[in-house]
């Protein structure tokens, strides 16, 4: 193991590494019960990307995941988990992870653009997984009312009716989805982060996908009908507001009880 | 010894004399202040001012009135056509003229005891129990308070108090005629599910694949054929939705004689909470865990929704499915209990 562990600065170990990911994901995939077909890649990744990609990885990501992102037990195996998984996760700065919780909260991103791009490249090229979506489906401009309906039945008992977000079990939450860029809200659906489930293409197809994207926008554009919305989070909001103005106007009623009268 | 107990008694009433006399210093300076000088209001001297409150009772007691019938005419009244905004209009006026007509007989009463009914003190000494005497004293109480209340010689809001509260309790009335007084209760015992009804995406109606269903996926799902429905679909979906999930299947522990119920890890249960019946679709694919968003009640997937926390009552019923022979998820059967919250009939 020593003999190996001092080759590994050899020219030819990078060579290796690449055909032991093969392997492993050759057999990971015949092995895989899932049939989530793997859409073709829409971003196209250079062997420059990759081989950066790997180098951030291992300086990053690899305490937790292992190396080659096999996994270990502080992390899982991201062996066809996808380019759009790591985009989503580096790219809302959940990873790397702060500190070990419930959920991992979105913090300032920790890499740029491009390196969010080189470290989706090499995950991408250790087994097939969901890519990163095409612009097509992000542009915004389907079918709002088909979106909004799609957006009630699969989402809204989590994100809240308008997307506000809500409460989850043991401190797990749904964030808001207001201002989450549309690529991000696309990769959440096919990857399901955190313990949100996968809304595959054959569960939501891309085009119903763009359409609840558009939904989100449009609500998001309109503002509340209805006049303030109180933050729209539901009872939370709502019962504060009865707290204080409910109560306040409970206690001028018992002040004019109480009151003499001229 | 003996010393100690002919000094015992006379400690005490030395104490005790000390204690009175400090007591009596104090309570020598309180002095029963009685009750204070009788003000008397405004409408006590001026009859125009008297006048003024009994009109404002009156209308105090006609805003009631007028909110009862405002509930009425949104009740009846607004047309709730497809729009959104006319459902909000009569929301809106149901929620005010509710409010106006128990605000104004509360605020009219109050206003009239306030203003027009006599406000001189009265103290009443503490007496022996009698029994006749007491019946005789209590309806001449009450002679008195009707006497002074006035209500004989205001007959304006004799009438218009008569008025309003003859009319608030009709909106309850009316809204509890609306509920179905004689429920057939075998409709909820059944659901649309039978043997081979496919298993459908809710709201398109596209038939899923077992080999659609990745792992960590949830389907929300209703029966094939319901979208058709000409009448009473809501109420058809209220019983028979369900959400298709698929985990490993080395997670899943089935009860004997449950095994084949499920499909290679894929489950499928009803959406209907055992609580109250809300929607729970909260799937969190981690922790397999459903949780109902009204009152928390959480269950639990892996032990076929066994509830794990919160206020409900029995698991979640699962869907018995299979596959055909073109792939598509079917189910095997109707579920094998009713769905949603208990009720009597259901044993």
């Amino acid at each position: 193991m020593k003999a190996l562990s001092l080759k590994r600065r050899h020219p030819l170990a990078v060579l290796a590494l690449l055909l032991m990911g093969l392997l492993l994901t050759g057999g990971l995939y015949t092995l895989a019960t899932s049939v989530n077909q793997a859409k073709a890649e829409t971003t196209t990744y250079s062997a420059e990307d990759v081989e950066q990609g790997e180098k951030l990885f291992i300086a990053n990501c690899a305490t937790c995941h292992g190396m080659g992102a096999s996994g270990s037990k502080d992390g899982p195996s991201l062996v066809g988990v996808g380019a759009a998984s790591v985009d989503f996760q580096v790219g809302t700065g959940r990873m790397p992870l702060q500190a070990q919780g419930p959920q991992a909260p979105q913090k300032p991103q920790q890499f740029n653009a491009e390196q969010t791009k080189q470290l989706a490249a090499y995950v991408a090229s250790l087994g097939a997984g969901p890519s990163v979506p095409a612009a097509e489906f992000l542009d915004g401009k389907g079918d709002a009312a088909e979106g909004g309906e799609l957006f009630r039945v699969n989402c809204a008992m989590c994100h809240n009716a308008a997307a506000a977000g809500g409460a989850l079990t043991q401190g797990k939450f749904a964030p808001s989805l207001a201002g989450v860029t549309p690529e991000h809200i696309y990769e959440a659906m096919i990857t399901g982060p955190q313990n949100m489930p996968v809304f595959n293409d054959a569960n939501i197809t891309p085009e119903q996908k763009r359409n609840i994207i558009t939904f989100l926008q449009t609500i998001e554009a309109n503002g509340s009908p209805g006049g303030n919305d109180l933050g729209a989070l539901g009872p939370v909001s709502e019962g504060l507001f009865v707290w204080i103005a409910g109560l306040g106007l409970v206690i001028a009623f018992t002040i004019w009880l109480t009151s003499r009268t001229s | 010894m003996g010393n100690h107990s002919d000094d015992h008694p006379a400690k005490p009433e030395g104490t005790s004399e000390v204690e009175a006399k400090a007591g009596q210093t104090v309570l020598d300076k309180f002095e029963n202040p009685g009750l204070p000088p009788h003000r008397p209001r405004l409408a006590d001297t001026e009859p125009r001012a008297a006048k003024r409150a009994e009109r404002q009772v009156v209308v105090l007691f006609l805003i009631s009135v007028i909110g009862t019938l405002l509930f009425f005419f949104a009740y009846f009244g607004v047309h709730l056509d497809q729009s959104i905004g006319a459902l909000r209009l009569q929301n809106m006026l149901l929620g005010l003229g509710t409010a106006f007509a128990m605000l104004g007989i509360g605020t009219g009463i109050v206003h009239w005891a306030k203003t027009l009914m006599p406000d001189h003190e009265v103290s009443e000494e503490r007496h022996e129990l009698r029994s006749e005497a007491d019946r005789q004293d209590a309806v001449e109480i009450a002679d008195t308070i009707i006497e002074e209340a006035g209500i004989k010689r205001r007959p304006l809001i004799r009438n218009t108090l008569i008025g309003a509260i003859a009319l608030a309790p009709l909106p309850a009335i009316v809204m509890f005629r609306d509920l179905d007084l004689n429920p057939d209760v075998n409709k909820l015992r059944h659901t649309m599910w039978k043997e081979g009804t496919r298993l459908v995406k809710d709201p398109t109606g596209t038939p899923i694949k077992a080999a659609d269903v990745t792992i960590g996926s949830a389907f929300h799902v209703i029966p094939e054929g319901l979208n058709e429905l000409e009448e009473g679909k809501l109420n058809e979906k209220a019983k028979a939705v369900v959400l298709l999930m698929r985990l490993n299947p080395d997670e899943l522990h089935p009860s004997p004689g449950r095994e084949d119920w499920g499909y290679n890890g894929i489950v499928a249960y009803s959406k209907i909470c055992t609580h109250v019946g809300c929607p729970v679709a909260l799937y969190e694919q981690q922790t397999h865990h459903l949780l109902c968003p009204c009152h928390q009640s959480t269950f639990d997937l892996t032990q076929e929704c066994k509830v794990i926390f919160g206020p409900a009552k029995r698991p979640l019923p699962q869907l018995p499915i299979k596959v055909d022979a073109e792939g598509y998820l079917v189910a095997q059967s109707d579920f094998h209990e009713p769905v949603g919250p208990s009720y009597w009939e259901r044993g």
